[in-house]
């Protein structure tokens, strides 16, 4: 794809108002910790989950609670923070991982308000502190269309990365697997201790987590592990380092719309526009995506930058196009995974649109082309529009998240919506199990 | 274009929710969506896809079959000029066969495309593209003179038991224009046999009359060994319809009786060099076709006891819908085993059935047709034992783990 972030950091974007959104956080009931007008300072907890209220979620700047924005069923779409000119942070207590027992760094995280950055599988949901996991799972880099460098956004922060390998290392009984790349450059990274270390070549989804674990150790029914990217590791090792939630990241500007691409550093929830000003083509109807054009989320021009992404996307929304006859099309500009397209480009400017109808599933071995772990995706997502339990767990629903149904997405010709359905099928699994 | 765009738009308002043609909203969708690539972008999920959709998919089997289709339609104005004892030039044979072959696909089309836009617009859904194929389909795998009713008759009858009952394309179990054929060969067996039906020796809308030579004989050549009362098969010559030997080259080439479609096995090889090279068609399925086959015909040629066991593989390849088939028919991915292990499996008994069912019913000399849409019946099956594969193998993981533990 066009839009390759140039690798510059430009600076620091700072907003007036940063909007933390709990849908960002998988598998939560958000319950309010503050109220409007409360005055919170960077690191205290927002709000926090309802049937655990140990876990907390931080705030990311320090200033004063002005909006609780309520969707349908009173749910909460967003709380706005009104930042102070200078970040004032809560004081955690500098601490060594290595000397803390396993208890004592998991309520670190906790009470940090941090526990968030750890997903688990099954469900792809934040981590239940509850239950140890058999391993964990930390993927170094990220092979998605235009995804920010790892080994870029991490220079520097090797000893914070270090602390949170050795933070992570007490929580299992089991092994910390950390994932590399061939090119990764990064002394963090590629010197790692307390962890095994696998590299893991090739084109996306090399860098998905789950793909990693499906060829490690994959997870059996009744396990759980937890996953994480190395770049939330860092955030974790910074709050022993420096006893403080520093929610700041370094993000990628990306997407062929983008004028001058680069890295800025932001903390989670900061406001994007001013970053898009000036900065986008003009003229075109535009698509803004927090996150990678495969599983990023979609936001306003005046969006926020979402809590778990280190990257931005501008594409063309492509609404306005009317391509004609496109089922003979020659045409170079039309990408497509598979060889029914001459392929002539080296990167192409993709739009947001479907470029096909809703059908039925079709076209055989579609997917398992660009699914490279041991399951039928095709079985499985068919056993989960069924909802027929039994099957999903013998085709191994445990193993999978949304993520990795992604490429599936964009190379289905039936142009269905599978990460939705992975999703839904999770969600309903859960409340079935739990 | 634009100007065209804009007249869509233009009517579109008549077509939508409460307008006063709602009731084709389908049609005009399945016009809009033709002439246009949809402009509705991704609303959740991915932000980009792939620029292959199902229209694209279908036109490029489409693509594959048009070798065949040009080298058939030449094909039937040789065998009836041949049959009437006329010379004429290459262009008139075409066109002759051209002319004979357009009814039928009218007819085809006509009848298949109505059902399912129809089925589409009560469904309030989107018309799939399935039919595009089965309806060029059909008249390249029935008799040159099937009557058109019947053809209306079968199509109707097997768009709507065999796909519309079952949901629509992507869910039906069988081939829909291998169930056409079926439907002719067993519901009007008299007028689908014999000698009569391969080689058009009436005259198309006036052109090519004449009377039949002396000496003419339609069969086709696997009718013909299946019929024969040679010893072996070093006695037996294959003739055309003229009396004369065949040769190898006209085999291959497709100059011989038979349905538009399967006649040339060179026109077949280029649709399936185009299928495999677009990745539409998958090679695992038409090589374990003719691996199948392979296999069954050295076999039946070790235990010889007739013509037709002594019949050489080549033949075998080069005569009847055992090409066609393996490259048009057996690859259909809704009808077909859906993974790759299971495509191995499906496609070798395929093949091996075609000879079984060549060789030893002397009734009905083509096998093809039976076997695909009988291995159409077990993929399922084959799939469940390949699927089953991987999660026993799971449970295993997982039983191996809690042992540990």
């Amino acid at each position: 794809m066009l839009g390759e972030c140039e690798e510059t950091l430009r600076g620091t974007v700072r907003s007036e108002v940063v909007r933390i959104c709990p849908e960002d956080f998988q598998g939560i009931t958000p319950k309010l910790a503050v109220k409007a007008g409360d005055s919170v300072k960077a690191g205290s907890p927002l709000f926090y989950e309802k049937n655990q209220p140990g876990m907390l979620f931080a705030s990311p700047v320090s200033g004063v609670v002005t909006t609780i924005e309520r969707g349908e069923k009173r749910r909460i779409l967003y709380i706005e923070v009104k930042a102070d000119a200078t970040t004032e942070y809560l004081d955690y207590g500098i601490k060594k991982p290595a000397d803390l027992s396993a208890e004592e760094v998991k309520q670190s995280i906790l009470d940090a308000g941090i526990w968030f950055l750890i997903r688990q599988r099954p469900y792809d949901v934040v981590a239940a502190p509850g239950k140890a996991p058999r391993d964990i799972f930390v993927t170094g880099f990220d092979t998605a269309p235009l995804a920010p460098n790892y080994d870029f956004i991490l220079q520097g922060q090797e000893a914070d990365l270090q602390a949170g390998f050795d933070a992570l290392s007490k929580l299992t009984a089991g092994r910390i697997y950390l994932s590399i790349s061939p090119k990764s450059s990064n002394k963090g990274l590629r010197e790692a201790k307390n962890v095994i270390i696998t590299e893991f070549d090739g084109p996306h989804p090399a860098g998905n987590v789950g793909v990693q674990i499906n060829h490690l150790k994959p997870v059996n029914r009744g396990e759980t592990v937890w996953t994480l990217n190395a770049l939330d590791v860092a955030i974790i090792g910074r709050l022993f380092n420096k006893g403080i939630v520093d929610l700041t990241r370094t993000v990628a500007l990306t997407g062929s719309e983008v004028k001058q691409t680069g890295y800025w550093k932001m903390v989670i929830g900061t406001q994007l526009k001013q970053l898009f000003q000036n900065n986008v083509t003009e003229g075109i109807t535009l698509r803004y995506i927090s996150g990678n054009p495969l599983t990023g989320v979609k936001i306003d021009a005046d969006g926020v930058l979402r809590a778990g992404h280190s990257q931005v996307t501008v594409i063309p929304e492509g609404d306005d196009v009317h391509e004609a006859l496109g089922w003979a099309s020659l045409s170079p500009k039309r990408y497509s995974a598979g060889c029914t397209y001459p392929r002539l480009k080296k990167a192409y400017r993709l739009d947001a649109r479907l470029l096909g109808g809703r059908r039925a599933i079709i076209v055989s071995n579609e997917y398992d082309k660009v699914f490279p772990m041991d399951i039928y995706p095709e079985q499985l997502i068919k056993a989960i529009i069924a909802f027929n339990i039994d099957k999903m767990e013998a085709l191994g629903i445990y193993e999978v998240a949304p993520e990795d149904f992604a490429l599936c997405e964009f190379v289905d010709t039936s142009k269905l919506e599978l990460q939705h359905i992975v999703r839904s099928g999770l969600d309903l699994l859960r409340k079935e199990m739990e | 274009m634009k100007a065209l765009r804009n007249y869509l738009d233009k009517i579109k308002p008549n077509f939508e929710e409460g307008g006063k043609l709602h009731w084709l909203y389908s049609t005009y969708d399945a016009f809009e969506t033709f002439l246009f690539v949809p402009n509705t972008t991704s609303k959740r999920g991915v932000h980009i896809h792939d620029a292959r959709d199902s229209k694209r998919t279908m036109i490029i089997v489409i693509l594959a079959l048009i070798p065949a289709l040009l080298v058939g339609m030449y094909n039937v104005g040789l065998q009836h000029y041949m049959a009437i004892g006329q010379e004429v030039s290459l262009l008139n044979k075409f066109l002759f066969g051209l002319l004979a072959m357009l009814p039928l696909i009218v007819v085809s089309y006509v009848v298949g495309l109505g059902i399912e836009f129809a089925m589409a617009q009560v469904k309030k859904e989107e018309v799939a593209e399935g039919f595009l194929v089965s309806g060029i389909l059909i008249p390249m795998i029935v008799p040159i003179d099937t009557p058109l009713w019947m053809v209306a008759v079968a199509t109707a009858f097997s768009v709507v038991f065999v796909k519309e009952a079952f949901g629509g394309t992507g869910y039906n179990i069988f081939n829909v224009a291998l169930i056409v054929r079926a439907f002719l060969f067993f519901s009007y067996p008299s007028k689908m046999s014999g000698d009569q039906v391969w080689v058009r020796t009436a005259d198309t809308f006036g052109m090519g009359r004449g009377s039949v030579i002396d000496g003419y004989s339609g069969a086709t050549p696997l009718g013909q060994i299946a019929t024969t009362e040679a010893g072996s098969f070093s006695e037996f010559t294959f003739h055309g319809i003229t009396g004369d030997p065949l040769s190898i080259s006209d085999m291959f080439f497709g100059f011989i009786p038979g349905s538009v479609g399967e006649v040339s096995t060179f026109a077949i090889l280029l649709g399936a060099l185009i299928l495999i090279a677009t990745g539409v068609g998958s090679w695992k399925t038409m090589l374990s076709v003719f691996l199948g086959g392979t296999v069954g015909v050295l076999l039946v040629n070790t235990f010889a006891q007739n013509t037709i066991m002594e019949m050489p593989l080549y033949y075998h390849f080069l005569l009847g819908g055992f090409a066609f088939g393996a490259v048009f028919m057996a690859t259909d991915p809704v009808t077909s085993a859906r993974t790759e292990r299971g495509k191995w499996i499906y496609g070798f008994l395929i093949g091996l059935m075609a000879i079984t069912i060549r060789v030893f019913n002397p009734g009905y000399p083509e096998g093809m047709m039976l076997s695909i849409l009988l291995m159409n019946a077990f993929a399922p099956l084959i799939d469940f034992y390949v699927i089953d594969a991987n999660i026993k193998r799971r449970l295993k993981r997982a039983a191996a783990v809690s042992q540990q533990a």
